[in-house]
């Protein structure tokens, strides 16, 4: 495993991100369109050479309390579904969230809701960043939109999860898991040692020495004091990711009058519309959102002050546009254009929107 | 220099996998590739297609909904992508099994009997690589050389000893295309 150019899907470079990356476990349960995942695990048979563990599980349910059990012990733990599996592990979600294990979830999703379709939809949004499990917590999510982001995403995600003690979400969906692409691998950076596990996650529950008293890994707080004291402390930390982890990408917003704000597969699409609209001479920009939480509402913000319009493209019946308007306080006309059930837009009718309902 | 095109078949022609040579070569080549194929619940004797993006620029969206080429396998594909093509752009299909001919006056035209040449040769394997050399006779997108890398890096090692075969296939394909209507 050493770093080299290879064509791959983005589902395969998920896989191989995780053994390249260290990861001590999958577990997982097949469905389309991600199913490549577990897949290409299975073919590259990692239990042999890294020594990672590869487990198809029974259920999602299993795979999610798989990775809370493994995860808790400080080793680095993932799993991969599409959205009804992912709805299935929302309150494994919870729990690790509230436990503050760190973890590595991936969501290709599809056209819900219900068992829904197999082709790639965008309309998981609320669930992965206004909670989808119960309480007040939140999953880091980033949106790949590259086979190469869903690669070097998988990296990020391991730092950002023990940074801080957090489970990261990466949202991507069907289109993206199945396109293949240039993708740049990485030098294999080997399993942690005990020793290093040790040191990364001194929170685990790897065996009481005697110079320190239990670890215990809960999610339960009976006395409500405690609780609220915890809650504060969890707040805290999600109010530092909002400050130091916010990533995007802003494409010709410099001069733009207009700009399409989009993620994952929708920023891709995106990126085609404006250059079609470059090309009529519509000053037109992009904002790409790679974090969905911690959210870009500064960038978004400044930019409100200095565009006419933002056109959200989605694909869904409009989620991230809610906070697209909270972020820059309804301060410019902001429209929203999507297409769902596993239809993808075309370039062209998300620029025509984009003539007919911001800049008119 | 950027080449969008959809290859669109039968399930079990070939059509993915072309795709994947030409989008490999292009990565020997060192241009910026993408491969996407309409996945669904496909089956053998199903349509199939991929969309196959070759450029020197970093490629925007890997789904696009109009191509500068399609390369057409059977009538439903020729059906729902002929209207797909740019103006000025390249329509290739194989005419085994065709009824209604493509009508466009506005886009290059040619076709290939691939289908037919395999069965009488009995390289019907090979089928796909014999569409390829026609459409590199055309738009000699990647080099030769390239697609002999790529054809090493997309087939499995033990399948190495077909690269010739393979090869041939491509330089038939070369000499068996026809014009049917040109700008």
């Amino acid at each position: 495993m050493a770093k080299e150019l290879k064509l791959m899907k983005g589902n395969e470079a998920i896989a191989r991100a995780m053994i390249a990356s260290g990861t001590d476990g999958y577990f997982g349960y097949p469905i389309t369109p991600q199913s490549e995942v577990m897949e290409t695990l299975m073919a590259e048979k990692p239990w042999e050479t890294t020594g990672m563990v590869v487990l198809q599980a029974e259920s999602e349910l299993a795979s999610i309390n798989m990775v809370y059990g493994g995860a808790a012990t400080g080793k680095k733990v993932a799993t991969s579904s599409s959205s009804p599996g992912i709805s299935l592990m929302q309150e494994g979600l919870t729990y690790l969230a509230g436990a503050e294990i760190p973890c590595v979830i991936m969501n290709a999703m599809r056209g819900g809701p219900g068992l829904g379709t197999i082709q790639p939809a965008q309309s998981d949004y609320f669930q992965s960043v206004k909670g989808g499990g119960h309480g007040d917590y939140q999953l880091y999510t980033i949106a790949p939109s590259s086979v190469q982001e869903m690669y070097d995403f998988v990296f990020d995600a391991w730092d950002i999860a023990f940074k801080y003690r957090n489970p990261v979400l990466i949202l991507t969906d069907g289109a993206i898991g199945q396109c293949m692409e240039k993708c740049y691998t990485r030098d294999y950076i080997p399993r942690w040692t005990e020793e290093e596990r040790r040191q990364h996650a001194p929170w685990g529950t790897w065996g009481k020495p005697a110079t320190r008293s239990h670890n215990i890994i809960t999610s339960l707080e009976l006395e409500s004091s405690r609780q609220e004291v915890f809650n504060q402390k969890l707040q805290a930390k999600y109010r530092e990711m909002e400050e130091k982890e916010v990533r995007f990408e802003a494409l010709n917003c410099e001069d733009a009058d207009y700009i399409f704000v989009a993620y994952g597969t929708s920023a891709r699409i995106c990126m085609k519309s404006m250059e079609l609209a470059r090309a009529k001479g519509l000053k037109v920009g992009l904002l790409r959102l790679i974090t969905l939480y911690p959210f870009p509402k500064k960038q978004i913000a400044e930019l409100a002050k200095k565009v006419k319009g933002m056109l959200c493209v989605e694909m869904s019946a409009g989620q991230m546009i809610e906070d697209v308007k909270l972020a820059a306080n309804c301060s410019i006309p902001i429209e929203h254009y999507g297409r769902f059930g596993g239809i993808i837009p075309s370039p062209e009718e998300v620029l025509e929107a984009m003539e007919k309902e911001i800049i008119k | 220099m950027t080449e969008e095109l959809i290859i669109a078949g039968f399930g079990g022609q070939g059509v993915l996998s072309m795709g994947k040579i030409l989008a490999y070569s292009g990565v020997m080549e060192d241009k910026e590739v993408s491969w996407m194929p309409s996945y669904g619940p496909e089956q053998r004797g199903g349509t199939s297609n991929v969309t196959v993006i070759i450029s020197d620029e970093r490629i925007c969206s890997p789904i696009i909904s109009k191509y500068d080429t399609a390369i057409v396998l059977n009538q439903q594909s020729l059906d729902k992508f002929e209207n797909t093509v740019k103006p000025g752009g390249l329509l290739i299909y194989d005419p085994n099994g065709i009824t209604h001919e493509p009508t466009r006056k506005d886009i290059n035209i040619y076709k290939i009997a691939a289908t037919e040449k395999a069965q009488e040769m009995g390289i019907s394997k090979v089928f796909n690589m014999v569409v390829l050399g026609g459409f590199l006779k055309l738009k000699p997108i990647v080099g030769s050389e390239f697609i002999h890398k790529g054809l090493e890096k997309s087939l499995p090692a033990r399948h190495h000893n077909l690269i010739p075969q393979n090869e041939e296939a491509i330089e038939i394909g070369k000499g068996l295309i026809e014009a049917v209507h040109t700008l």
